[in-house]
């Protein structure tokens, strides 16, 4: 299914000329900030990053993986297997058909892909929101596939890094999505008592449940610049006091300031920035002697 | 003076006619109205158990949100003695939100902690209506780890509608604070009981309810977000909170049915609020069994059976 869907879908896609599912069917994406157009390919070419305004637009969990891991090699893990909509949901719309919805449009099982592989010669395993998969939400399969790339990372004794991207838990899954926040929280108490780093790198944006678990619990915080990062949502807190907000409330800089993350890094950066970070709390040497390549898909 | 929730009126209507009557009597002692009262008393205890009976969702959120619902300060006052309240996060301040203190339970000194909602005005403002903010919780966090080094048993008493969204609350960290107390809660090696008594609001409530036994009244909640919340952020539409409430499942019937609690503790009829006494004491019996049931677990299986409790939620659906 993984080598399916990671790599002979892509393949088929790209010798036809298809167009991945990653890029908008809009070929001109706007800046949200300065209003400038960009092309989609120049937008993918930069890492999603608007060239002229640094503008950090939410990067396709594909993507980040492929950019993360050196020469794009990952061995996925797989997502396992939960309990579908255990509480027979519905809102305006039934969550299986949301669920439906979302597999087909982002072609994940769920929000979270976790790979191992290589950053600049250092192993570890990362776990990644996809935004667009129901607000990058945390449910059963996004808990259930961190605790697995904890374990694996325990198994692999190797670092981790979450990158999450998500509006918080999901409400479709009631308080089972609740009790994600305990479950997360035993997956990385699992690194640190096995010694091993896990670092945040938060993105735009991290909210809600995700950010009162394992988001703000990493030996190291990271963030995207400008992404929103917060507990409770803003118009909740403005309703509740009714005043306005202070400027740039909830952003990483705001949270740096705060003593909340302890950088902001550019996405360009992040890559050398972990390898950095990780290759000093795992005691490695500044040049990684030889890159001992895990397995790599296909 | 009672408050009446308002699917209560045929109750009220009913105890407003015995008011009545017994007002009339005094007024007149010729009229002999004690015959009419018992009879309007029994029709009360009927409508009661009708109408209790058959409590939806939504309607369990009224009652586990009852102004005279006990609280924390109730339960503390009549579990414990010699309890003794701690205050302050050594941080930044002391939030009376979250009361947190050292008690005996039965004689065996405890850790207890709980969110506190108010009762009247003034107190209701003490204590922020139950919704903690970073400091609570970091206080939760130094008693836990206290009562972890002494080897005091903890419990916890939830009953918050959630953590307080202020400005200083998200700049002092709350999330962080919340994910400290939850891994706190998860790490420490002693026996941890949690009792959902009230509202068990989301995140606020979930930092110090991961105990190796985890409780709810019979009419309490316990949700991801509010009724109003969800069916403000699903629906667009915060007059469909019963809808919410009703599919959320947030009932302890539900809770139990799903795996996440061990035991619904019994109110009386027509709610905790209308014999506080009877439930405290039956939260007092099943918290005397729980630690029973663990007081030969040493330290080290007790956090693992907890941490793998949480882990095993969810699988067996």
């Amino acid at each position: 299914m993984n080598w399916i869907t990671n790599y002979v879908r892509p393949r088929i896609n790209s010798m036809l000329g298809r167009p991945n599912r990653d890029v908008p069917e809009n070929l001109w994406i706007k800046c949200p900030e300065t209003g400038e157009m960009v092309f989609h390919k120049d937008l993918e070419e930069n890492k999603w990053v608007i060239p002229a305004s640094g503008y950090h637009m939410k990067m396709p969990a594909k993507a980040r993986l492929k950019d993360l891991f050196d020469g794009g090699h990952i061995e996925s893990l797989q997502q396992p297997k939960v309990a579908q909509d255990p509480l027979k949901f519905r809102d305006s719309k039934r969550y299986a058909d949301r669920l439906k919805d979302s597999r087909v449009k982002t072609e994940q099982e769920d929000t979270i892909l976790a790979g191992i592989g290589q950053v600049q010669g250092l192993k570890l395993v990362a776990v990644v929101h996809e935004f667009n998969f129901i607000g990058g939400s945390l449910g059963m399969a996004a808990g259930e596939a961190i605790v697995r790339a904890c374990e694996r990372a325990v198994s692999e004794k190797c670092p981790l890094v979450i990158f999450p991207a998500s509006g918080g838990a999901r409400m479709q899954e009631g308080i089972l999505s609740l009790m994600q926040l305990p479950r997360t929280t035993v997956a990385v108490n699992m690194l640190k008592e096995a010694g091993l780093p896990y670092v945040v790198v938060l993105t735009n944006p991290t909210t809600g449940g995700v950010t009162a678990s394992y988001a703000m619990l990493g030996d190291v915080h990271i963030a995207e610049p400008g992404a929103e990062i917060g507990f409770a949502g803003k118009r909740v807190i403005e309703q509740t006091l009714r005043e306005k907000l202070p400027e740039g409330f909830q952003t990483s800089e705001y949270l740096l300031e705060h003593g909340m993350v302890d950088m902001v890094v550019k996405r360009h950066d992040i890559p050398s920035t972990l390898a950095k970070i990780l290759k000093m709390l795992t005691k490695q040497p500044v040049q990684q002697a030889v890159a001992v390549p895990v397995a790599v898909s296909a | 003076m009672q408050t009446y929730l308002d699917f209560e009126k045929p109750i009220s209507d009913l105890e407003g006619k015995i008011h009545e009557l017994k007002k009339l009597a005094s007024e007149d002692e010729s009229i002999d109205t004690s015959e009419e009262i018992g009879r309007l008393e029994s029709r009360v205890r009927e409508a009661t158990r009708e109408i209790y009976a058959k409590l939806g969702a939504w309607e369990k959120t009224q009652v586990a949100r009852h102004p005279q619902r006990p609280h924390f300060v109730d339960y503390a006052a009549k579990l414990f003695t010699d309890f003794t309240p701690l205050a302050g996060d050594r941080n930044f301040g002391e939030d009376a939100a979250i009361q947190s203190g050292l008690a005996r339970f039965n004689g065996m000194p405890v850790a207890v902690i709980g969110q506190e909602k108010g009762h009247d005005t003034k107190t209701r403002l003490k204590h922020n209506f139950g919704s903690p903010r970073p400091e609570g919780y970091r206080k939760a966090i130094r008693v836990m780890e206290m009562a972890d080094r002494f080897g005091l048993p903890v419990i916890t008493l939830v009953d918050t509608a959630g953590a307080y969204p202020g400005v200083g609350a998200e700049e002092r960290g709350q999330a962080e604070a919340i994910a400290r107390s939850t891994e706190m809660c998860l790490a420490v090696k002693v026996p941890m009981i949690s009792i959902v008594i009230g509202e068990g609001g989301s995140g606020g409530a979930i930092a110090i309810a991961t105990g190796n036994r985890v409780y709810m009244l019979e009419h309490a909640i316990y949700s991801v977000i509010s009724p109003e919340g969800a069916a403000s952020i699903l629906w667009r539409d915060s007059t469909r909170a019963r809808e919410a409430a009703t599919n959320m499942k947030i009932t302890a019937e539900d809770l139990k049915g799903l795996g996440i609690i061990d035991e619904i503790i019994p109110e009386p009829l027509g709610g905790a609020h209308r014999e506080p006494d009877t439930v405290i004491a039956a939260t007092g019996k099943v918290i005397a069994s729980a630690l029973q049931d663990m007081s030969n677990l040493s330290g080290e299986e007790l956090r693992a059976a907890r941490r793998q409790k949480f882990l095993d939620i969810g699988r067996n659906l």
